[in-house]
């Protein structure tokens, strides 16, 4: 199992080729309070960059992006009922969607836990 | 609602560092370094409609006018009945450019020989120019600037109000007078911009911090950020100056018609009062109305409005999740002939579509404390 972060505070945990995609706590934080979220349906095919889902706060709407390229496989249902799941779990069950990796190379582009947290700091 | 300022631009509120010390998340609004939340957008905005809740609202422009005949100057500007209004009494008004457009919301009192107004905080050096520009000649105005203004509102505000201002809570909706609070002199008023029953408190800039320690003292009270502000204020149906007001509406098209006081809508006499006195006879091409959305998702500032053959009649101009009602609300103009309530509109945001209907507003029903008969 391996877990990486992108520079727009997505995380992606691997276990062999599929990937569990959300927000990172330091993202849920800067959101705020969440109110809606939107995940995208199994079968739609994402390359590394796309906008995957979509999260609303009372304030404002944030994009999130697919770590890697890949095609879902499933999305988090919990999240319609109960958003605020994301605030309050963000790493664990806040989850957003999972995805089959198209081609793990890509990983080696993102950060790994460590380097992430200690580069939020910075922010 | 960030705005591209330079954090070094930013002046600070008197309680700055009152609200630093709470935790507050500070962004930047209306020139001003200000909290946008403490706890929680959510939990402040839940907070203020059960309990009471404290709002730092110093940003906002508190201004006097003295001078012989000043209601009757202030009239030529505003269309609300000024010269009738008796003293210690709040009006609601708007600031009118000559072609009838709005500059600025606002509330104006009669205080013994003078006028007390309070102005939008990201609109007041505009204001003060417009005064001084468009008045007759013969009016003084003089800017509060080292006066601080808090807002406590909620069900609980009046009884931990009076605590510390006695008499107080005799004072009905839209009348205020002046009041001692922890020792300092305060012109204290109930009015606000929550839908609550509440109190605008206007103190000096010093007494600012020994003021908002006395009243968060009480546990049933907590500070409340910008976030909860704009959401209350829109389940309450009140609009915001430069997103549901600017200076291409007019009050008739805004839906404020109330303020136009009787004897204005016979004589006229006010900045664009042809225009508006023909939209009060004719109608207006558009109006302001309440959107109730279907779903979750918000829609907000900026989506066009469709009609059910997906021709564009309208914009949103504000919409949120109203905590309250636990589900999207929205405000916007739409062409008049489609702003009965029931009527369903389309929303169209980043490229998805949206149901909405046409509700009466306000969203959340208005308390506000008014005196029998009155």
């Amino acid at each position: 199992m391996s877990l990486h972060f992108t520079g727009e505070h997505e995380w992606i945990r691997v276990e062999g080729d599929v990937g569990i995609v959300g927000i990172s706590n330091h993202a849920q934080e800067a959101l705020g309070d969440i109110v809606f979220a939107e995940v995208p349906e199994s079968g739609r095919s994402l390359n590394k960059g796309d906008e995957a889902a979509v999260v609303e706060s009372v304030k404002a709407a944030s994009d999130i992006y697919a770590p890697v390229a890949g095609e879902v496989i499933e999305a988090n249902g919990a999240l319609a009922d109960d958003p605020a799941l994301i605030n309050r779990d963000p790493e664990g069950q806040g989850w957003f969607f999972k995805m089959r990796i198209a081609d793990k190379a890509e990983l080696d582009g993102l950060m790994d836990e460590a380097a992430y947290r200690e580069w939020v700091k910075t922010l | 609602m960030a705005e591209t300022t330079d954090i070094a631009d930013l002046h600070g509120l008197p309680l700055d560092a009152w609200h630093r010390s709470r935790g507050a998340r500070m962004v930047p609004f209306a020139r001003y370094s200000m909290p946008v939340q403490y706890e929680g957008v959510i939990a402040e905005h839940l907070w203020t409609r059960e309990s009471a809740g404290l709002f730092d609202v110093s940003h906002m422009g508190q201004l006097t006018f003295h001078g012989d005949g000043v209601d009757r100057a202030l009239e030529t500007l505003l269309p609300g009945e000024l010269q009738l209004l008796k003293d210690g009494r709040l009006r609601y008004s708007m600031l009118l450019a000559e072609d009838g457009g709005i500059l600025d919301d606002l509330m104006a009192t009669r205080r013994g020989d003078h006028f007390y107004v309070v102005v939008n905080g990201a609109t007041k050096y505009g204001d003060i120019e417009q005064f001084e520009r468009r008045m007759p000649k013969g009016i003084v105005i003089d800017h509060m600037k080292e006066q601080a203004l808090l807002a406590l509102q909620g069900p609980r505000a009046a009884e931990i109000l009076e605590n510390l201002a006695a008499g107080a809570s005799e004072l009905s909706f839209m009348q205020g007078g002046a009041f001692t609070i922890g020792g300092t002199h305060a012109w204290i008023s109930r009015s606000g911009y929550t839908g609550e029953d509440g109190f605008e408190i206007s103190v000096s800039a010093t007494a600012a911090e020994g003021v908002a320690d006395a009243l968060t003292a009480h546990e049933a009270v907590k500070p409340i950020g910008l976030g909860a502000r704009d959401s209350l204020r829109l389940e309450a149906g009140l609009p915001l100056y430069g997103h549901d007001l600017d200076t291409t509406t007019t009050p008739v098209m805004a839906d404020l018609q109330f303020a136009i006081g009787k004897r204005r809508r016979a004589e006229g006499g006010f900045a664009g009062a042809m225009r508006i006195l023909a939209e009060l006879e004719n109608g207006a091409v558009q109006k302001r109305v309440g959107l109730a959305v279907e779903g979750r998702q918000p829609v907000r500032e900026g989506a066009l409005i469709l009609d059910a053959e997906g021709e564009e009649v309208g914009r949103v101009t504000s919409g949120t999740f109203s905590p309250s009602l636990q589900r999207p609300i929205a405000m916007g103009y739409v062409a008049t002939a489609l702003g009965a309530p029931g009527t369903e509109l389309k929303l169209e945001q980043r490229g998805k579509l949206f149901q909405a209907t046409v509700v009466p507003m306000p969203f959340v029903p208005h308390r506000y404390h008014r005196k029998q008969g009155a």
